[in-house]
């Protein structure tokens, strides 16, 4: 049962550019790594990996939702929105303008998109970051979303995942930011307390409160190949710290190499390396859809 | 209301934020051992995280305060350049935390209240950090706290410096005294991360309400203590007792709490933390 993302065709080939953009919807995409170009299709088709280097590009929340089984998301919370509790006094754009702007550019209300959906056959509940929203920094609504789907999945007995991205917490929000930190992390008692699992996967970049959060006491850690995974920037080590860096510091490859992740799996690889946690997890020994076909009895036995 | 109105209202010396940031980090300032060392007897300080090593930026050990046995954890300062190189600057390395998550979870086993003292610019960014897991390090202490079962106070009596002070402050009570700072990141970093410049830190100490009476304002804190006049660095051991005072009271009171009321209460002290609308 070798799965793909799904309905990957329509959200990334279509209407993914906002109307007025300064950037052209190209056909064309230069890899930030290898510097070649690729032809967007080809791209877009191969889950935004460069076809060439296996360079794994940053994709949208809502391009991650992608990794679930066709049609079985469903958003949760969408309707919360962001305030700006501090009236931060900013010296440039104010922190209720960059948050309008924000919003246009991405389509959405804040930086997490939560919700359920199946994975194989599975249910569970999600939660997305998505980079283009303020880095997906961490302010009130990121950590409500974030706790919310967290108790829900407490709730009702399942999974819950958690794609993680981030600058680390939100300035604008002051302290009320940090402590989402510790409120997210609360929130993730409860499903231990049903003893279902937190998985948690890291992608390209993951810093500052978030990873010294809730996601690095995940029960899985998953992070993406070349992912830029740490606590403090490298340019505050480098610059501040004047320590020299070696090649490679603070990849999903060095976090692996230090003990920090369980995994590094490739995008291509991530449905069926879900699907089979989740099998695991849950005590189950066959992918669940065949399993209703072959042996009813069986499933009984078993629960 | 404009901000110089309100300003004045909540601060009776008018002091600006900076001249708290400057007070907060004064090297006079009693550091976490002049307290446990005035306000407890006993003291017998517990070394070591028994994965990798001892770190001196973290204290911890168990001591006798208002005649009952607690476990004290803090951060630690030096009061000059040697010993600051030692203690770090008071910037914890991974292996302070996870010895703070030891000594803590003894004090569960035991059923010992955890007393915090939290007093750091930052948790250690260098690479060695980074390489022993720093964020699992931090992540674990603010997970062992969230549900630890016995009473936990934390005290701000200085900097209390983004995800390496909270790795010490979730808690029951969550005290600040007046002129300490607690803040998302240190005005400097975050006038950096902004404005592309450090030198704004004045106006990032303003813009992020990190004073004590700001916080407690926000609803983040339980209380403001009060410091002598001129701060704590000119009058420690009154600063001290003023502090030890106001624990003792709130331990008191914790105490008596049936330990899952306890527990449910610190679940929405922090769940409900947050400002958002409901569109």
């Amino acid at each position: 049962m070798k799965e793909f993302f799904r309905r990957r065709k329509t959200s990334f080939t279509t209407g993914e550019q906002p109307e007025g953009s300064p950037v052209p919807d190209d056909m064309w995409v230069k890899c930030a790594a290898c510097r070649d170009l690729v032809y967007k299709k080809e791209l877009n088709d191969n889950l935004k990996v460069c076809p060439k280097c296996g360079h794994h590009m940053r994709m949208s929340a809502q391009e991650w939702l992608d990794l679930l089984d066709a049609d079985s998301f469903s958003e949760t919370d969408a309707h919360l929105r962001p305030t700006d509790p501090l009236g931060f006094v900013s010296l440039d754009e104010s922190y209720a303008d960059k948050l309008v702007k924000s919003q246009q550019r991405t389509g959405m209300p804040d930086a997490v998109i939560s919700g359920m959906g199946m994975i194989g056959g599975q249910r569970l509940a999600l939660a997305v970051g998505d980079f283009a929203f303020m880095g997906a920094s961490m302010g009130s609504v990121y950590g409500e979303k974030m706790s919310r789907a967290a108790e829900r999945a407490a709730d009702l007995g399942i999974p819950f995942l958690t794609i993680n991205t981030s600058g680390g917490a939100r300035q604008q929000e002051g302290v009320i930011a940090l402590m989402q930190m510790a409120k997210v992390t609360m929130a993730l008692t409860r499903l231990a307390e049903v003893g279902q699992p937190h998985i948690a996967l890291l992608v390209d970049p993951c810093y500052g409160g978030v990873t010294a959060s809730y996601p690095s006491v995940a029960d899985v850690i998953i992070a993406e190949p070349g992912a830029n995974i740490g606590f403090a920037g490298k340019r505050l080590i480098e610059q501040i710290m004047r320590q020299k860096l070696p090649a490679g510091f603070q990849t999903a490859e060095f976090m692996l190499e230090h003990g920090m992740v369980d995994m590094v799996v490739e995008r291509n690889q991530l449905r069926a390396t879900l699907g089979r946690l989740l099998r695991l997890y849950a005590g189950r020994r066959e992918p669940v859809a065949q399993f209703m076909v072959s042996s009813e009895i069986y499933v009984n036995g078993r629960t | 209301m404009d901000e110089t109105t309100k300003h004045a209202e909540t601060q009776p010396h008018e002091l600006t934020p900076w001249d708290r940031v400057q007070l907060a980090r004064h090297p006079q300032r009693p550091h976490t051992l002049d307290y446990i060392g005035a306000l407890c007897e006993d003291f017998t300080e517990l070394h070591g995280d028994r994965r990798f090593g001892d770190d001196a930026a973290i204290v911890g050990g168990l001591a006798t305060f208002a005649a009952r046995t607690v476990m004290v954890i803090g951060h630690q300062k030096g009061s000059d350049t040697r010993e600051n190189v030692k203690r770090n600057f008071g910037m914890p390395h991974p292996e302070g935390y996870r010895k703070a998550q030891r000594l803590m979870r003894q004090a569960e086993k035991f059923a010992i209240p955890v007393i915090c003292f939290v007093d750091t610019p930052a948790a250690d960014p260098k690479k060695e950090s980074e390489e022993r897991g720093q964020a699992n390090a931090i992540a674990e202490s603010i997970l062992v706290m969230t549900n630890l079962r016995v009473p936990i106070i934390s005290a701000v009596i200085g900097e209390g410096g983004s995800g390496g002070a909270l790795a010490l402050s979730v808690a029951d009570r969550l005290i600040m005294q007046e002129n300490t700072i607690y803040s998302v990141a240190s005005p400097e970093a975050t006038a950096s991360i902004l404005w592309r410049d450090s030198a704004k830190a004045a106006d990032a100490a303003r813009a992020l309400k990190l004073t004590a009476q700001d916080l407690y304002d926000l609803r983040i804190i339980d209380e403001v203590v009060a410091e002598p006049e001129g701060g704590a660095h000119q009058a420690s051991q009154e600063a001290i007792r003023m502090l030890g005072e106001r624990i003792r009271s709130h331990l008191e009171i914790i105490s008596q709490i049936e330990i899952g009321t306890l527990l449910k209460q610190r679940y929405q002290k922090y769940r409900t933390i947050g400002t958002y609308l409901e569109a």
